[in-house]
C-alpha cells in the first residue's frame, strides 16, 4: 500500500520519535484522503498526541516523512505548516486567557493574513476582522460571550473557543486533539454537531476517547498502541477487528 | 470629561518652563529621556516577555557614536544623529540574532553579557572612547537654527521627541503586530500553530526597542554634553528595568511613572541621604510587596475599588 502524493491530504511515512530511551512513535504510517474524517484511537501513552505534535511541527520526528498534499513538510516550522493549510487544537486548552473571546478568534484570523505585520494601525481599525470573528463565534454558539475574557468562561465554552480559533483559519487539514474531553453530555452533542458541520473541503483528523460520540463522526479509524499502527481502515472493519477489541475495548 | 483629563496634563507639560525654575525643568527633561528609554525596554519586558538586562547598550552606543562623530570626526549633528540611530538599530538587530537563540533566563544572561562587552570596550579602548575620562565638551544640536542651550528650549525639544516616541510605541502595541507580540509572549506554541512566526516577531520587536533606546541615548548625550562608560553599565540597565517593573510592565504609563520615580528619588533623596541607593531599594521593595503588578495597575485597581 504505497500512496501516491496528490491523492492524499496528509501522509505520514514511517515516523519514528523517541524521547531518550522511550520510543513513543515506533513506525507510524498514515495516508488520509482529502475530505476524510479520520479517528485516531488508542490507550493512554499510545503516542497519539506525539503523532499530532509531529504532524503540526511542534516536534521533529527522528526519522520518517510528513507530506501535506504531496509536499514534504517534514522540515517546515509549525507556522509554515499553518500557511500550508494545517490547523490544530490542543488537548490541554491553550488559549489567551486574559483576552476576550473575540480577540482569541481574531488572532486565529490574523495568523494567515499579511496584516499581522502591520505596526502603524491599531488592530481595532480592522472592522472586517471583528465582524468575521463574531460570525465564527456565532457559529460555535458563543457570540453572547464575545466581549468576555477567556478566564471568565466555563470549561466547555473554552473547548469551543479552541475549535473556533482553528475553524477561523478555514484549514485544509484540521487536527482535533480530544475536542470532547471533559464536556458534559449536552455540551458534547453541541460540539459533535459542530464537528459534523465542518465543510468537506477540510480533512478532519481527530483523537478522541469518547468512542460513542467520535465513532459517529468518523469514516475511517486508526488504532495506535505502543507507538505502532495496529489496525487501520474503514470504521466498521476496524471496530469489528479482533485486535481492536483486544487493545482498546478490553473485551 | 475624558478629553479634559488628557488635555490638562498636556497643557501643564507644555507650560512647565513658565512656572518652574531651571532645576525642575532640567529634571523634567531627564525624566522625559528616561521615559523614552524605559518605554522602549517595556516593549521587550512587558509586551514581549523578554526580560533584558542589557538595554543600556543602545542608549550608550547611540550616545558614544554621536559624541565621537561630532567631537572627533567633524560631523554635523544631523548626520551624526542619523548615523548613530542607524548604527544602534543595526547593532540591536545583530544582538537580537544572538540573544533570541534563547528565551527566559538564557536570554537575560546573553543580553547582560553583550552589554558587559560594550561597557568593557568603552572603559578599556581609551584610544577611541577616552576611557574612564569620558568624552566631554560636546555640544547640543540646533534644529532649524534654534539653540537648545537653555533649560526650557531643551525641555521642549525633549517633550516633542518623547511625545512622538510615546505615540508611536502606543500605536505599536495596539496594532496587529502588537497583538501578535503579546500572543507570542503568552502562548508561543499556539501562535506558531496559528501561522505567526514567533522568532521574527521577537526579533523585530528587539530591533525596534533598540531603535528607541538609541533615540533616548541621543537625547541623553545632548542633555549631558558628556558621555561616560557608566551609561553603558549594568547598573544603568538594571535601573531602567526596575523603573519599568515598579511603574508597571506591559502598561503604557508604567514605564513613565517608574522612570520619573527613579529620577526623583535620585535627585531629591540624594540631597538628604548619602545612601540614597538604599532608600531606592526600600521603595522598590515596598512597591513589589504592596503592588506586585506595579504602580500604574495598582493605583488603577485602588481607584476602581474606590468608585465602586
Amino acid at each position: 500500500m504505497t500512496p501516491t502524493p496528490p491523492d492524499y491530504a496528509l501522509e505520514a511515512i514511517d515516523l519514528k520519535k523517541a524521547f531518550g530511551g522511550l520510543v513513543v512513535t515506533q513506525s507510524v504510517s498514515l495516508a488520509i484522503r482529502p475530505g476524510e474524517r479520520r479517528l485516531i484511537i488508542g490507550p493512554n501513552g499510545a503516542g497519539k498526541t506525539t503523532l499530532f505534535n509531529q504532524i503540526s511541527g511542534d516536534m521533529r520526528p527522528n526519522s520518517g516523512q510528513i507530506k501535506l498534499f504531496g509536499t514534504d513538510v517534514t522540515r517546515f516550522a509549525p507556522y509554515q505548516r499553518a500557511h500550508f493549510g494545517l490547523s490544530r487544537t490542543y488537548q490541554i486548552i491553550t488559549l489567551f486567557t486574559g483576552d476576550t473571546l473575540e480577540h482569541n478568534v481574531t488572532l486565529g484570523l490574523l495568523g494567515l493574513r499579511p496584516s499581522r505585520w502591520q505596526m502603524w494601525r491599531p488592530l481595532s481599525f480592522y472592522g472586517d476582522l471583528a465582524t468575521e470573528a463574531c460570525r465564527i463565534l456565532d457559529a460555535v454558539g458563543l457570540l453572547h460571550l464575545a466581549a468576555y475574557p477567556v478566564s471568565e468562561i466555563a470549561y466547555g465554552e473554552k473547548r469551543r473557543v479552541e475549535l473556533a480559533m482553528a475553524l477561523a483559519q478555514k484549514p485544509r487539514v484540521l487536527l482535533l486533539d480530544e475536542p470532547l474531553a471533559g464536556l458534559s453530555n449536552s455540551e458534547r452533542s453541541q460540539v459533535k454537531s459542530l464537528i459534523a458541520s465542518i465543510p468537506r473541503e477540510t480533512t478532519v483528523i481527530m483523537i478522541e476517547h469518547d468512542m460513542d460520540t467520535a465513532l459517529d463522526l468518523a469514516e475511517t479509524v486508526t488504532l495506535l498502541n505502543y507507538g505502532r499502527v495496529i489496525v487501520d481502515g474503514e470504521r466498521d472493519a476496524v471496530i469489528a477487528d479482533e485486535r481492536t477489541r483486544e487493545v482498546y475495548l478490553g473485551v | 470629561m475624558k478629553w479634559i483629563a488628557a488635555i490638562v496634563p498636556g497643557v501643564l507639560l507644555v507650560l512647565l518652563p513658565a512656572f518652574a525654575g531651571d532645576f525642575y525643568v532640567n529634571l523634567a527633561s531627564q525624566i522625559l529621556i528616561a521615559s523614552i528609554f524605559a518605554l522602549s525596554l517595556n516593549l521587550l519586558v512587558g509586551y514581549g516577555g523578554m526580560t533584558s538586562l542589557g538595554h543600556a547598550s543602545y542608549l550608550g552606543v547611540a550616545a558614544y557614536i554621536s559624541a565621537l562623530l561630532t567631537s572627533r570626526y567633524g560631523f554635523g549633528h544631523g548626520q551624526a544623529a542619523l548615523l548613530s540611530i542607524a548604527g544602534t538599530t543595526a547593532m540591536a538587530g545583530c544582538f537580537g540574532v544572538i540573544a533570541l537563540r534563547a528565551t527566559g533566563l538564557g536570554f537575560l544572561m546573553i543580553t547582560l553579557a553583550l552589554s558587559q562587552v560594550l561597557w568593557g570596550l568603552a572603559y578599556r579602548m581609551s584610544g577611541v572612547t577616552n576611557g574612564d575620562n569620558g568624552i566631554a565638551g560636546l555640544t547640543r544640536p540646533m534644529p532649524f537654527g534654534i539653540s537648545l542651550d537653555s533649560a526650557a528650549s531643551f525641555y521642549w525639544f525633549a517633550l516633542v521627541v518623547a511625545s512622538i516616541a510615546f505615540l508611536m510605541m502606543t500605536v505599536f502595541v495596539s496594532s496587529s503586530f502588537g497583538s501578535s507580540l503579546k500572543g507570542v509572549r503568552d502562548q508561543p506554541r499556539r501562535m506558531a500553530a496559528l501561522g505567526f512566526n514567533p522568532w521574527m516577531i521577537r526579533w523585530i520587536t528587539f530591533t525596534y526597542a533598540g531603535f528607541w533606546g538609541g533615540v533616548s541615548g541621543l537625547l541623553y548625550v545632548y542633555y549631558n554634553k558628556y558621555i561616560h562608560p557608566t551609561s553603558l553599565s549594568t547598573t544603568s540597565s538594571a535601573e531602567a528595568l526596575l523603573g519599568v517593573i515598579a511603574g508597571g510592565s506591559g502598561t503604557l504609563g508604567g514605564p513613565v511613572v517608574g522612570a520619573a520615580l527613579v529620577l526623583l528619588l535620585k535627585n531629591y533623596a540624594s540631597a538628604y541621604i548619602e545612601r540614597w541607593n538604599m532608600l531606592l531599594g526600600l521603595v522598590f521593595l515596598f512597591i513589589v510587596l504592596v503592588m506586585p503588578t506595579g504602580i500604574v495597575p495598582g493605583l488603577g485597581k485602588l481607584l476602581r475599588r474606590g468608585t465602586r
